[in-house]
């Protein structure tokens, strides 16, 4: 039994397609260390995202084993899995996916409410300020600009202060300066409170300030390797 | 290059390929349209088919190719010539209500009947059937000392009777040869209130009835020869009898009463149909919006190739189009197959003869007018829109939408086709008044609605961030949810709260009568009516009453009949038109005095022993309705005797009450030698085996006097009644159906946002019972606020209803309201969980996915 913080042991995930049954990911065997930093490269099709979703629990490995933080997601059922993403787990998506019907604070907030957290509104406005949102709080998502959206996603993710931290391509409808900006956050977060970071991306230049990048090719693992010019984090293992 | 100049064939082209693609995304269109004319063409091909047979079996239901009826007197001798030598053959016929005796097991009992003398020429047309099944001649027939009787089997079963026993009619007795099956000429609805009994006239007489006064119609059918002009004879016979107070009726229209009885009731379904299709109107209007926002793209692509707002308008405006004929033409086969289908059911369950041959073309083109107007109604705003589509959605994700700019035309074409929807409807209909007030019922439900659900949305949008919510996220997402921009709420809002509307009003207004049938009338009502009391009858009745400790008290009046023909020397429907008060003969009473609790509201009532001019007591307010005032003269026809009397004195008659009432009351001189019976109210002081006593002994000792229990005939009132409320109940639940389709069309196009919201939802760690329950919670309040709404413009509408058309108290009825709100909160509830499932059980991972 690892002890690794994310294990994923001969993983595979076969999703139904409509031309019959397609392999996305294959035979993945991976182990991470808290804190870590880890880019998930790869072209499109190669499975990045599906490796964050099983990472997070809304994707059910259909072989092999996933565990984080010692615990193999596989043995849980749905309600258990949100349990346990509301206490450990962030996500941020390339799309924000914010809910359209609430403001900026509504959003950060609601994972803090779903918590059982008491001053959830208060920790959302602190949240919202650190990212520099002040003057959006109140703002509706499509009130709000591309790079305004994404970082109100991010606060939602990190405002519950989860152990892990997943991004799917997060600046990838953000323009570079914007992009930059984003990633500046998401990597602070880490730095600051120590989430271990799973940022999937296709562009090389943002996974080279990961401690590690792992490199996917047609759902397999080709490759892992410390990347040239990490940013600083405690942990790094392969 | 050739260049086309025109827009519209590039757009016929273009829509064309579009409609490759079938009817995907025009389900919720095509379900509403179809279902809402289905309803239509059902209930127009029944009313067609019905008018039809009225007129296709005209010669049979009416017994002659014409018929000339006397009001309470036989034609006299030159009058009979007079009919003998313009037709081929003649049959005298004579009816009245009448009671009918049987012993049975040493006890009498009694039964109120309609009872039909005939002579051995009926009938000329069609033929009677009895079980056994032996001639009419023989059945009628002196047998063992006594005259035959045919009896209907609902009479056999009261009184127990069967073929070969006694029943007693009047002072005669008669013996039952056999039942009535099938009896030619009784068409019309009149006689579901007392079971027919048919006898030979000539024995009439002997049994007491036919006395001077007595009230009964004379008929005389009239079997024309060939050659005969229909028309000719009419003109002729009117000429004739101008002043006999006949009544004319003949083959075309042989039952004018029941004719526009079915008129009237299929006018109330046609509009409850109508509403249905308002419904649908939102279904169509919110199926628009989505296939056009789904066609963003393909609008935006259309501009960037340099289409021109003009032709992409007219694309779409022929795809909806096409639409619409396939909607229409679904709703005209669908209401044609289910009249197919339930044909034998129909013709069971209609008392009327219904001829369901060949294909009835007008109420198909009624429904089809219907249809297409509402469609059209409905989808040309949304239409309108897609010229604020730029070019520019293409490369912003879809938000290439102009500002929303206010568009004149098309408002100014949707109130034209709104007019003419409800033109179309007042002529169509034959009740134009009140498919104006429909119409007009209608678009205020819909502008409240709308208006509520505007507010309801402002203020969930204002209470999710309420403090108060903070830690509730299940209260604060479903907030923030019927809050947000999506339009669902509206559509829900809107469709289903206007079907609830319609039922809401047919509710309380059911309950309403109900409780006025049920409950407020035999307070204050008479135990029983007496009829055809004759004058050397009263005394001795009202001292056997006197003497009866249980009778409260016995009213009694001279009863004569008489038809107002003219006001001040003018034909009164010239100056008053179709007023109740004109349709046909009003009973007429005289008195010396002024009668006990009359309030005369003008005039005077004439000195006793008055002997000059006639004068006439009106009621004030029937007088008002027909614009009578003090010192006009009025023309009554009695007994074919026109008596000019001018009205010196307006007073109340309160007809709620059920006692006696007459419109016009004449001072004795007026109407002395007319022959004339009473009629009186005789009220019990309790009910139950009190008035069964009482009932007994004066049929007892007055066995030609009909005694009519009020209870049984508001028993039977309410009987019709409740079967026109149910018809109309059935045909606003289809407004229901189309209302539950357009929010099922709602849940579904909300799907996608819902899978989105649970799979975000699940992602930051909500269970899916938490998200249950808000989807739960969001539903509630929409379907709540439905009905709430509902409830206040149907009472709003039942009350309109009980005040000026039933002319009788409001009273909000509770229990049929709890009804709406709780069955319309619950449809909400269900439809949105059912369409919450699957969202729920999605995965979020799939829902959330960026393509690659």
């Amino acid at each position: 039994m690892s002890h690794a913080f994310l294990c994923l042991t001969n993983v595979g995930l076969t999703l139904a397609g409509n031309a019959g049954p397609v392999e996305v990911l294959n035979e993945i065997d991976l182990v991470i260390g808290e804190g870590a930093t880890v880019g998930l490269v790869g072209p499109s099709g190669s499975g990045k995202s599906s490796m964050l979703m099983l990472l997070g629990g809304l994707e059910r490995a259909t072989e092999g084993m996933v565990e984080v933080m010692g615990k193999n997601l596989g043995d849980m059922n749905e309600d258990e899995l949100a349990a346990f993403r509301r206490q450990n787990v962030g996500v941020v998506f390339q799309s924000f996916h914010l809910i359209p019907t609430m403001t900026a604070l509504e959003n950060v907030a609601t994972p803090l409410e779903l918590a059982g957290c008491r001053d959830a509104f208060d920790l959302a406005e602190s949240e919202l300020r650190e990212v520099g949102l002040d003057s959006r709080i109140h703002h509706f998502p499509f009130q709000m600009s591309g790079g305004e959206q994404q970082r109100v996603a991010i606060a939602r993710a990190s405002a519950p202060r989860p152990r892990l931290l997943l991004a799917d391509e997060p600046t990838g409808n953000l323009d570079s300066a914007t992009g930059d900006a984003i990633m500046d956050l998401l990597f602070g977060l880490n730095s600051r409170h120590g989430s271990t970071l799973i940022l999937a991306t296709h562009d090389h230049a943002l996974a080279d300030r990961c401690r590690l990048i792992v490199g996917l090719h047609d759902g397999t693992l080709s490759g892992t390797i410390p990347a040239t010019s990490p940013e600083p984090g405690r942990h790094g293992l392969s | 290059m050739k260049v086309l100049k025109t827009n519209s064939v590039p757009a016929v082209a273009i829509a064309l390929r579009e409609l490759r693609t079938g009817t995907r995304g025009f389900r919720v269109f095509l379900a509403c349209l179809a279902i809402g004319v289905g309803a239509i063409t059902a209930i127009g091909t029944v009313r067609d088919s019905i008018e039809s047979g009225l007129r296709t079996q005209g010669t049979t239901l009416l017994g002659g190719d014409a018929e000339i009826t006397f009001s309470y007197r036989f034609a006299d001798e030159a009058e009979r010539d007079w009919m003998s030598r313009n037709s081929a053959a003649v049959s005298e016929i004579v009816q009245f209500r009448s009671m009918a005796a049987a012993d049975s097991e040493g006890k009498v009992n009694r039964a109120l009947i309609s009872l039909k003398g005939v002579d051995g020429n009926y009938p000329l047309y069609g033929s009677v059937e009895l079980s056994p099944d032996i001639p009419l001649a023989e059945a009628l027939a002196v047998g063992e000392g006594l005259p035959g009787a045919v009896i209907q089997e609902q009479l056999a079963i009261r009184l127990d009777l069967e073929p070969g026993d006694i029943v007693g009619l009047g002072t005669g007795r008669y013996r039952v040869s056999a039942i009535l099956v099938e009896e030619p000429d009784a068409s019309g609805l009149g006689g579901l209130l007392a079971p027919r009994v048919i006898v030979p006239t000539e024995t009439l007489e002997d049994s007491g009835f036919l006395g001077p006064g007595s009230q009964f119609n004379a008929s005389y059918r009239l079997k024309l020869p060939r050659e005969a002009d229909l028309e000719q004879v009419r003109t002729e016979t009117r000429t004739h009898f101008a002043n006999a107070g006949a009544e004319w009726r003949d083959r075309n229209n042989p039952d004018p009463r029941t004719r526009f009885a079915v008129e009237r009731v299929s006018a109330f379904l046609v509009l409850a149909g109508l509403a249905g299709l308002a419904v649908g109107g939102i279904g169509i209007a919110s199926a628009v919006v989505n296939f056009l926002d789904g066609k963003t793209n393909t609008i935006a692509t259309l501009k960037t190739l340099g289409a021109s707002s003009r032709t992409v308008s007219l694309t779409y405006g022929i795809q909806i189009g096409a639409m619409t004929v396939i909607g229409v033409c679904a709703g005209v086969a669908m209401g044609a197959t289910a009249i197919i289908a339930l044909e034998s059911v129909l013709v069971d369950r209609i008392p009327l003869p219904i001829d369901f041959a060949g294909v009835r073309v007008v109420p198909i083109l009624e429904a089809a007018l219907y249809g297409v107007l509402i469609a059209v109604v409905f989808s040309l705003w949304p239409l309108s829109r897609v010229t604020d589509i730029r070019a520019a959605a293409l490369y912003r994700r879809g938000e290439g939408h102009g500002g929303r700019r206010l568009q004149v035309k098309p408002i100014l074409a949707t109130v034209c086709l709104v007019l003419t929807l409800v033109a179309a409807a007042a002529v169509l209909s034959g009740v134009p008044t009140i498919s104006v007030w429909t119409a007009a019922g209608v678009l205020a439900s819909l502008a409240a609605l709308s208006v509520v659900a505007a507010m309801f949305r402002k203020f969930a949008r204002h209470s999710a961030g309420w403090k108060s919510v903070r830690g509730w996220p299940v209260i604060r997402l479903a907030l923030a949810s019927v809050g947000g921009p999506a339009n669902e709420t509206r559509i829900i809002v809107m469709s289903l709260g206007l079907g609830l509307s319609v039922l809401a009003a047919i509710g309380q207004i059911s309950s309403n009568l109900n409780a006025i049938i049920e409950n407020d009338l035999p307070d204050v009502a008479p135990s029983f009516f007496l009829v055809d009391i004759q004058n050397d009858q009263l005394e001795g009745l009202l001292e056997m009453m006197s003497e009866n400790p249980s009778v409260d008290r016995i009213e009694t009046a001279p009863m004569l009949r008489g038809f107002l023909t003219r006001i001040n020397g003018r034909d009164a429907s010239e100056i008053a038109g179709n007023h109740w008060v004109l349709r046909g003969d009003r009973g007429i009473t005289y008195s010396t005095t002024i009668p006990p609790n009359t309030v005369l509201t003008d005039g005077q009532w004439w000195p006793e022993g008055y002997d000059g001019p006639p004068q006439v007591s009106f009621s004030a307010e029937e007088a008002q309705e027909l614009g009578l005032e003090i010192g006009d003269v009025i023309t009554i026809n009695v007994l074919g005797r026109d008596i000019d009397a001018r009205i010196s004195s307006l007073r109340e008659v309160d007809f709620s009450t059920v006692g006696i009432g007459f419109i016009m009351s004449l001072n004795p001189s007026a109407l002395a030698g007319a022959p004339h019976t009473h009629i009186g109210t005789v009220y019990v002081d309790d009910a139950g085996d009190r008035e069964i006593a009482v009932f007994e002994s004066i049929t007892s000792a007055f066995p030609n006097v009909t005694v009519i229990g009020v209870k049984d005939g508001i028993r039977r009132i309410a009987r019709l009644l409740s079967g026109l409320v149910a018809a109309v109940t059935y045909a606003a639940s289809g407004t229901l159906v189309i209302g539950f389709i357009v929010l099922v069309g709602a849940a579904t196009a909300g799907e996608a946002a819902r899978s989105f919201e649970a799979a975000v939802l699940r992602t930051v760690g909500a269970s899916r019972i938490q998200i249950l329950r808000s989807f739960a919670l969001r539903s509630t309040m929409s379907g709540l606020i439905a009905a709430v709404v509902a409830v206040f413009s149907g009472s709003i509408m039942g009350w309109a209803v009980m005040r000026f058309v039933m002319e009788s108290e409001y009273r909000f009825e509770a229990m049929s309201a709890c009804v709406i709100v709780l069955g319309g909160t619950a449809v909400t509830v269900v439809a949105g969980l059912l369409f919450s499932l699957g969202p729920i059980r999605a995965s979020p991972a799939r829902v959330l996915r960026q393509p690659e």
